[in-house]
């Protein structure tokens, strides 16, 4: 089923500049994978190469912060990439 | 074709082009704005190539490449990455992009990169797909060489060197670590620091454990080797393995501590330093706020101050071990960056200094580029 992911700016330069698109996956990983295959490069940004989030980097199902990948989804699940807030 | 200044920092990359009398100088950018640019190298073999080491503050790191001299560029198809690990090994992600090095002439399309935390990696196609060297970063000893003993910006792999005689000899330098030598394309590893002071250890005699700033091996006459250590400035000329400390010719009052070491492009006993503050905290600003180059022309036995045009007081000048390089004209050009985003140009090898760009970001790294 398709999902729809709401981009941060940093990583719209991988979606044209799109703030939202739709990938499949019934968990996280497969919707990570699928979102790669369509925005190559994307995923390895925001997951290292050892399958962790990276540390400034939090993902969200809905309103729900999850720490694992293998997190499940849910029909009309909205999957949100957020930056944390930080910098200098 | 012209020069140009490659200008990493902290929020992008720069170039600066001379007019004709290299007089002038034109800043142009930013590239990249907001992404953290540690390195950006020309290709020796084909100066239409660049590639670059690149990351933000949230996303990770990554690497760009350019073929035609910068105008555009591409994101790599499979960036440094270290190996997935099995169970019960110890994960490591490649935090950041830090150095980058052409391979040898022989081999068009290898690149070398060094990363925090240390790891080595290779390309074979202009920088587009990355592998990690396994000879190095799973060697048996790795994890005493790199053992965690961080800089305050992390562990670094830096000063990938490949002999212009054979493609297969290899220096790399970890800070903190020491440096590295392979003679079999990077299959084997052994230390290479005998005669390095590591003052901060409680054994002075280790084998490994040093703090390699930055390691030169000279173009033009590739068994003279160079190094800015945290403990002092050191030459060793191969076959020797023990370095000597050559910094201990640097006036006293100046010290031998700084970041980075500059090779003259054809004169293998000269060299340029930009001594810093190493005393009490390590402040790495320029000795008393006076910023000088110090330049030896006998390959350490004597130095000189180079510092006409510098600002003669309350100047406390920070220049980081990839943001000072020379270029090959006849009359040798001298370029660093500053951490508070100045860039100054050094005519004649260093005779006499004027800033030629102000108000950048923190700089990271200045390279020249034909």
């Amino acid at each position: 089923m398709k999902h729809l992911v709401r981009i941060p700016s940093p990583l719209r330069s991988y979606t044209a500049g799109a703030a939202q698109t739709y990938a499949s996956g019934d968990t996280l990983t497969e919707l990570l994978a699928d979102l790669d295959s369509a925005h190559p490069g994307m995923c390895f940004r925001i997951i290292d190469e050892q399958q962790r989030i990276r540390p400034h980097i939090r993902l969200f199902i809905n309103t729900r912060e999850v720490s694992s990948l293998g997190a499940k989804l849910a029909a009309r699940d909205e999957v949100h990439v957020i930056c944390a807030l930080s910098g200098g | 074709m012209g020069s140009t200044l490659w200008v990493g920092t902290r929020k992008g990359a720069f170039t600066l082009r001379p007019d004709a009398k290299r007089r002038a100088w034109r800043l142009a950018g930013p590239q990249f704005l907001g992404h953290i640019v540690h390195h950006v190298v020309q290709d020796p073999r084909d100066p239409r190539r660049l590639v670059m080491a690149a990351k933000t503050g949230h996303l990770g790191p990554t690497v760009y490449t350019s073929e035609d001299r910068g105008r555009h560029w591409s994101e790599a198809k499979a960036p440094p990455a270290f190996r997935k690990v099995g169970e019960g090994e110890t994960p490591r992600a490649v935090e950041r992009v830090f150095w980058l090095s052409a391979g040898h002439a022989s081999e068009p399309g290898v690149w070398f990169a060094g990363t925090a935390p240390a790891g080595l990696f290779r390309s074979t196609d202009h920088g587009v797909h990355w592998q990690p060297m396994a000879g190095f970063n799973d060697h048996p000893e790795f994890t005493k060489w790199a053992a965690g003993f961080r800089t305050p910006d992390g562990e670094l792999l830096h000063s990938i060197r490949v002999d212009p005689r054979d493609a297969r000899h290899l220096y790399v330098a970890i800070s903190i670590g020491g440096v590295f030598e392979s003679t079999d394309g990077g299959a084997n590893w052994a230390p290479l620091n005998e005669g390095v002071a590591v003052d901060f250890l409680p054994d002075p005699n280790v084998a490994y454990g040093h703090d390699p700033h930055c390691v030169i091996q000279h173009p033009a006459a590739p068994d003279r080797l160079y190094q800015q250590n945290h403990c002092g400035i050191y030459r060793l000329d191969r076959p020797a393995r023990r370095w000597q400390r050559i910094g201990q010719k640097m006036p006293k009052s100046i010290g031998d501590i700084g970041f980075p070491i500059v090779p003259h492009p054809r004169d293998p006993d000269t060299v340029w330093v930009f001594p810093m503050d190493g005393s009490k905290v390590w402040p790495r600003t320029s000795v008393g706020g006076r910023p000088a180059v110090y330049r030896s022309r006998n390959g350490g036995g004597s130095w000189q101050r180079l510092d006409k045009g510098l600002p003669r007081a309350q100047a406390w000048l920070t220049v980081l071990r990839q943001a000072m390089c020379a270029d090959s004209e006849a009359r040798i050009g001298l370029y660093f960056g500053t951490t508070h985003g100045e860039i100054w140009n050094g005519a004649d090898g260093g005779e006499s200094w004027r800033c030629i760009a102000r108000h950048l970001p923190e700089i990271y790294s200045v390279t020249h580029a034909v």
